[in-house]
């Protein structure tokens, strides 16, 4: 008897929706089993934030500086910083997949091309969400006020899940395209210069220097981390939340539209 | 509708990859249902392109393949709920449990969440990994690891079984632990077995018919027996009591058949001569043999008739060949 024969006909949506919570909690399992992967996109950003808080403290004295915590204004560093972590986590693990030769099991079973990808991106965004809850847990045992309240705090969770959901992705597209998780890697830094040449560490407008204000300016990293610290430290600011919400979705949907074209390359089964 | 037919069936199958040879060259085979059927040949000869193929992971360049009654380029979906593969290197992820795999193999093989316990726990019994079902992969051994990739080929109950080299690497006692299984799988389920192996061996003791591939050519097909018996006569290996009558015992057995000149004293018999008639000859002679063996032809002798290379060698120069680059 094969599987045709066996197993009473199921509804598409009962189908696809286990196929991507099979395919979620591996990448659940995955993670949390390998501490080394699990544990830096932790503490690594925070350990970050209170290097750059215990020496950028006094910047909160410049004329027109909106907070007089340093802490309180780096705290929205880790979140855009773990979402990269996401990155790279994801592409780690689907570029293994393909080499190792997983990949081409998971396509020999009735699972869909998409069930693979959204159930590994769910993974992501669970773990980014435990990441995100870290950081607000942080930031509220430190003594950081947020200024959009309870509903804020809601709203940068979602956030966050929209940011690790796109980061995610591009990671996978960029593991499908090389299939090499040596270069996921190899992206790593590139992206991280994105966060350095934001305003990360500094308004815009207090950039002195005109090229890094221009680069912060255009820099999309620096309306995912406004769009967080005007929840933290300003409360609710219209302009911030639609332009980090608005490049949030952007990133979300080009990277994920990426990553399911090249999934359709990678996967050649008929 | 369900289709009852497990056969294989391949005609002028051809694979080329961009910037490289053909790795598959046109081949042609039938492999009835519940057959074993053993595909052979070295490194690089085209045998494992063949079984992505002919299990959808790779389109064909040329050619139509049918499995399970099913077209393998128009059909993909309905071939990949009739198969089973196991693939070279069994393909498991090291952090995940024996039956954390059985879990999401069920899942994703669409078996209703009431038996998908059950049926990972009675695979995991015939596979023999109960106690280890809850350690992780990465540290189960070469034949562990094959025998899960087995059981999870096998969670949907395939008509249609595919194994790409699934013995090499491992050592003897797991290699028949293996075969036993897919033994049993072809005499007792029914199922069809497609094997690739560079084994002559596990080509001889467990397929009913073997396809000898070579450069992307099926060169041979046949059983065991009737590709051997083709090439023809068996040989007699000889070693002598007293090392002083070595001269003497050449010097007879070659009135028997052609020496096989490799240090022994062994003869291809001519036709018409058996053991028995050489031992008669020796003790007419007086003389005294240690031991003496009958050995039918291998396949490795098949090999070597039709493509002039004994399979090890064949082996060693596809290894050093340049490789398929891209698909």
């Amino acid at each position: 008897m094969s599987a045709t024969e066996v197993f009473a006909p199921r509804s598409s949506v009962d189908v696809l929706a286990t196929q991507i919570a099979a395919v979620a909690g591996r990448s659940i399992r995955r993670t949390l089993r390998q501490p080394a992967l699990a544990i830096p996109p932790l503490v690594f950003p925070v350990a970050l934030m209170f290097v750059n808080a215990a020496g950028l403290e006094p910047s909160t004295l410049l004329p027109g500086f909106p907070t007089d915590s340093f802490l309180a204004f780096a705290l929205a560093v880790p979140f855009v910083q773990g979402a990269l972590f996401a990155t790279m986590n994801a592409g780690t693990d689907l570029a293994r997949d393909v080499q190792t030769g997983f990949l081409n099991r998971l396509s020999l079973t009735s699972m869909r091309g998409s069930s693979l990808l959204v159930g590994q991106l769910a993974g992501i965004v669970v773990l980014g969400l435990i990441q995100s809850v870290f950081y607000i847990t942080v930031g509220l045992v430190v003594g950081v006020d947020f200024a959009a309240g309870i509903g804020g705090i809601a709203v940068l969770l979602v956030f966050s899940l929209v940011v690790s959901l796109g980061f995610g992705a591009l990671g996978s597209f960029l593991a499908l395209r090389t299939g090499t998780g040596e270069a996921v890697q190899g992206m790593f830094p590139l992206l991280f210069v994105f966060l350095f040449i934001s305003s990360m560490n500094t308004p815009r407008d207090l950039i002195a220097v005109d090229w890094f204000r221009f680069a912060a300016t255009v820099n999309p990293v620096s309306y995912l981390i406004e769009c967080v610290r005007s929840l933290i430290i300003e409360g609710w600011d219209g302009r911030a939340l639609a332009l980090g919400f608005g490049i949030a979705v952007a990133i979300a949907v080009l990277s994920l539209s990426l990553a399911s074209w090249a999934l359709r390359e990678r996967m050649t089964r008929t | 509708m369900v289709n009852a037919d497990n056969s294989i069936v391949v005609e002028g199958l051809v694979r080329e990859f961009k910037k490289g040879p053909r790795a598959v060259d046109g081949i042609d085979l039938r492999v009835e249902p519940g057959e074993i059927y053993g595909f052979l040949g070295p490194n690089g000869a085209g045998k494992s392109t063949t079984v992505l193929m002919l299990t959808t992971l790779l389109p064909p360049t040329d050619g139509t393949a049918k499995v399970a009654g099913y077209d393998v380029v128009h059909e993909g979906p309905q071939v990949r709920s009739m198969i089973g593969a196991a693939l070279q290197e069994a393909a498991l992820d090291n952090l995940l449990t024996g039956r954390d795999h059985l879990r999401l193999q069920t899942m994703l093989q669409g078996l209703p969440r009431k038996e998908r316990k059950a049926r990972g726990e009675e695979l995991l019994v015939r596979v023999g990994l109960t106690e280890a079902a809850d350690r992780k992969v990465g540290g189960y051994s070469g034949g562990m690891k094959r025998r899960l990739d087995l059981a999870l080929a096998l969670v949907h109950r395939p008509r249609v079984l595919f194994l790409d080299e699934p013995t090499t690497g491992l050592d003897p006692q797991s290699r028949t632990a293996l075969w036993d299984e897919v033994a049993r799988l072809a005499r007792e389920d029914g199922v069809t077995v497609f094997l690739t192996t560079q084994y002559l061996e596990e080509a001889d003791v467990l397929a009913d018919r073997v396809g000898i591939i070579d450069h992307g050519r099926i060169v041979a097909e046949g059983t065991p027996a009737a590709l051997k018996a083709e090439i023809g006569r068996p040989s007699v290996h000889a070693i002598p009591e007293r090392e002083t009558d070595r001269a003497r015992i050449a010097s007879l057995l070659a009135q028997f058949g052609d020496p096989l000149g490799d240090g022994d004293l062994a003869v291809r018999l001519h036709g018409g001569y058996g053991l028995a008639d050489v031992v008669r000859g020796v003790d007419a002679e007086g003389l005294a043999l240690h031991d003496v063996e009958l050995r039918a032809p291998s396949l490795d002798d098949v090999f070597l008739a039709k493509t002039g290379r004994t399979l090890e060698g064949a082996a060693e120069a596809e290894e050093s060949a340049p490789q398929p680059a891209g698909r």
